[in-house]
């Protein structure tokens, strides 16, 4: 990959208008659609307004402006369309919460069946429309090899309903129904479920993870993803401070911390093989990321949970040694 | 065309000759021999341009009729039973988005126990769902309802689904007449969406809306389903003009002019009824049928006026609302005048066949007081199956 260069040391700030035009970034753009409109009811430092205006402007440019959305219930419908407000400048539909792939399948079989297929349809789901309810749709999509983007916005939790445990939610944290009371320490440790292994497992032709801490790597994976045809998924890291208890201004630096200590692997894959990793480059304990988010509060106060935060630490380091994230070198 | 065709091939064909641009369907009996022709006429081109999605649920084929028909495509999908049920969360959601959507619902009872055979509680299960129910009375029927179906849902911007007896009719080789293509592109006209996804002119669809406008929303709803009785009237009236035959419609009233009792019913048990009405006739007995062919909307109107001046109503039920009684029963008890004394009856669920000895022997029981009033009764019972399961379960004992 060509390594963005970095204007401000330390930062990969989007919308640098010192780089090469074809290196800057969509949101600094003049002609980005602005997909998603400022006004919306998101709480202040929500990871998934962020993450769902990038995301469609760059899908939006690529497309040329043609392209629809198909969305799941959840946070980012509820907060954009309180009726008769809309927040959304691209054609928009929301149908439930389990069905948006199917929906989305449903939409480009009609653009292809009357000749319309320069529209380019993108499906929007969190992580509770994907990798739970969401599913089997989800999979059917991938297995067809339906012409649709589908991204997930995780934010590890069912935000929307009031913060209660999703199959994202990582292990020990406290959401609505998984509290650290009695002997739990939050949720169960689990065997996990990654969206992005299960959609490399249809060998679909292209899957990506990213986060918000990283803006441009985000519209550059959506803009690859938009120059191919068939089931593409992008799986999105998206803070979410009232579900995480951080700090709204917090959101970027949470996400960039998940990725450096290893819990959240940044990778691509095409046709279920890894294509590239973005490596660590300043490596940090998970304490680091835990540690600012009162959702893991459990795990620090009194005597605190060493045993569980070193789970947490090996979770970590297996994702560090499976995607080769310390080392330079892409598997 | 006359043509010796099982019904399913024949519904396949009528739906094929609609030209919906996105089939989206998952197997399951008796609906199956339906999807598989028009998968076979996909395949072959026959059908084109459509794309056949082969879901991976019935929650996905109805989901995909609606991404599908808010994208402008005309959409068509056809499930039965437990299929039905498993599409229970789009239902209400394609009726709510205003989704011109198609489906074939070949009636299947609902389980446990799992049973593939023939009633009508899949369809009557969903009666709330905002859709159009239209029951077919014969395989032309179902045809000709095809073709209604995609006229009515286009014309008022809801989804219809068009209800077949499974097997009964899906499974029976007859002797059906399926209109030719440019007839049916005359009587068609080309589907031109009231609103789509278009990125020249963004809409946003299936926005939230909260207790300040829900209501409006839901009683412009009802509103319009009910106005529909109209359409599907005029769009009979206009299928007859054009093919020569009598098909749809709301209610279906066979010799009940001067009668003394009227059997009401759905589906493909009024040909047998029709028959055991003639017979009766012969022997001096003044019975009636009145098909309900549109059960949703409910036409109230009609029923009415059907029923008006006939001393005796016999429904015949093929489903039941546990805990509660009948459904279509329910609905005519509502709607007749005072002056008709409504029996009510269950019969032929699970594919037990409703026959014409039955028919007859029902008919007479009511003629001459031996049906019990009021409660609902099970016609065709095994009291003996019945009563020794109640004894035995009298006889267990919770520890
Ligand atoms: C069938 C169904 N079950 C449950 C719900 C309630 N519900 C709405 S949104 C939601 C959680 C959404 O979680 P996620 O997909 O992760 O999106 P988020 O709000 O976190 O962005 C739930 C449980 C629903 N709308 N439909
Ligand atoms: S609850 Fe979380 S995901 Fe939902 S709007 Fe607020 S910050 Fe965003
Ligand atoms: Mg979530």
């Amino acid at each position: 990959m060509t390594t963005t260069p970095l204007y401000q040391i330390g930062t990969f700030a989007a919308g640098n208008r010192l780089l090469d035009p074809d290196q800057r970034s969509v949101q600094s753009g003049q002609d980005r659609t602005n997909a998603i409109t400022s006004g919306h009811r998101a709480c202040r430092g929500c990871g998934e307004a962020l993450a769902a205006r990038v995301v469609l402007d760059a899908a939006s440019r690529a497309a040329g402006g043609r392209m629809v959305t198909v969305n799941a219930t959840g946070c980012l419908e509820v907060f954009s369309t309180p009726y008769p407000e809309s927040a959304w400048q691209v054609p928009w539909l929301h149908s439930l919460f389990g069905n948006a792939a199917a929906v989305a399948s449903g939409v480009s079989a009609a653009l292809r069946a009357t000749g319309r297929d320069d529209i380019r349809v993108v499906a929007q789901a969190g992580d509770g429309g994907t990798v739970d309810i969401g599913l089997g749709c989800v999979s059917g999509m991938f297995e067809r090899n339906d012409d649709v983007l589908f991204v997930c916005y995780d934010n590890q939790g069912y935000m929307n309903t009031g913060v209660q445990r999703s199959g994202a939610t990582p292990p020990a944290a406290s959401t609505a129904t998984t509290r650290p009371v009695g002997t739990s320490v939050g949720n169960a440790f689990g065997t996990g479920k990654s969206l992005p292994l299960i959609a490399m497992a249809h060998e679909i032709p292209y899957v990506a993870t990213a986060t918000v801490a990283d803006l441009h790597d985000l519209e550059a994976k959506v803009t690859k993803a938009m120059s191919m045809h068939g089931a593409r998924y992008l799986h999105v890291l998206v803070p979410c401070p009232l579900g995480w208890g951080s700090a709204s201004s917090e959101t970027i630096r949470i996400a960039r911390l998940a990725t450096r200590c290893g819990l959240f692997p940044v990778f691509e894959a095409e046709h279920g093989s890894v294509t590239h990793v973005t490596p660590i480059r300043q490596p940090v304990p998970v304490t680091d990321y835990l540690e600012p988010q009162s959702r893991f509060a459990h795990l620090f106060s009194g005597a605190g949970r060493p045993d569980v935060v070193a789970a947490l630490q090996d979770r970590a380091d297996r994702n560090i040694a499976r995607y080769g994230l310390l080392t330079e070198e892409t598997p | 065309m006359l043509r010796q065709v099982e019904g399913s091939r024949a519904v396949a064909d009528a739906v094929a000759r609609c030209r919906p641009a996105v089939v989206a369907a998952y197997p399951i009996s008796p609906q199956t021999h339906i999807v598989e022709g028009l998968s076979d006429l996909v395949t072959t081109g026959d059908l084109a341009p459509c794309e056949y999605l082969m879901v991976e649920s019935e929650f996905g084929a109805l989901s995909a009729c609606i991404g599908a028909s808010a994208a402008g495509a005309r959409t068509y999908t056809a499930t039965s039973s437990q299929g039905l049920l498993f599409m229970a969360e789009a239902l209400p959601n394609a009726s709510g988005l205003g989704l011109p959507i198609v489906m074939t619902v070949a009636n299947r009872a609902l389980g446990a126990p799992i049973n593939i055979w023939n009633d009508h509680s899949d369809a009557l299960s969903q009666r709330d769902a905002g859709w159009l129910q239209l029951f077919a009375s014969s395989n032309q029927e179902a045809v000709d309802l095809h073709l209604q179906a995609f006229a009515l849902a286009e014309r008022l911007s809801v989804p219809v689904m068009v209800c077949m007896d499974g097997f009964v009719l899906t499974h029976a080789m007859e002797e059906i007449d399926v209109p030719e293509q440019d007839a049916v592109d005359a009587f068609l006209p080309a589907f031109a969406p009231r609103q789509w996804l278009d990125p020249d002119d963004p809409v946003t669809i299936g926005a939230m809306v909260g207790p300040g406008q829900f209501t409006e929303v839901k009683y412009l709803m009802a509103r319009r389903q009910q106005a529909a009785l109209a359409d599907i009237a005029e769009v009979a009236a206009e299928f007859e003009s054009t093919f020569g035959r009598e098909s749809g419609g709301l209610v279906r009233p066979y010799r009940i002019d001067d009668a003394e009792v009227v059997l009401v019913a759905m589906g493909s048990a009024l040909g047998t009824a029709a028959d055991v009405v003639d017979a009766l006739r012969e022997e001096g007995i003044a019975a009636g049928v009145l098909g309900i062919t549109c059960y949703r909307p409910w036409p109230h109107e009609a029923v009415r006026e059907a029923l008006r001046g006939i001393p005796r109503a016999i429904v015949v039920n093929r489903a039941i609302a546990v805990g509660s009684g009948s459904i279509l029963g329910q609905d005519v008890r509502l709607t007749a005048s005072p002056g008709t004394e409504v029996h009510d009856v269950v019969m032929g669920l699970g594919g037990r066949p409703v026959t014409r000895a039955g028919l007859r022997q029902l008919v007479l029981d009511v003629l001459h007081g031996r049906l019990p009033r009021g409660a609902l009764h099970y016609v065709d019972l095994d009291e003996t199956v019945a009563a020794d399961e109640i004894a035995r379960e009298a006889e267990v004992t919770v520890p």
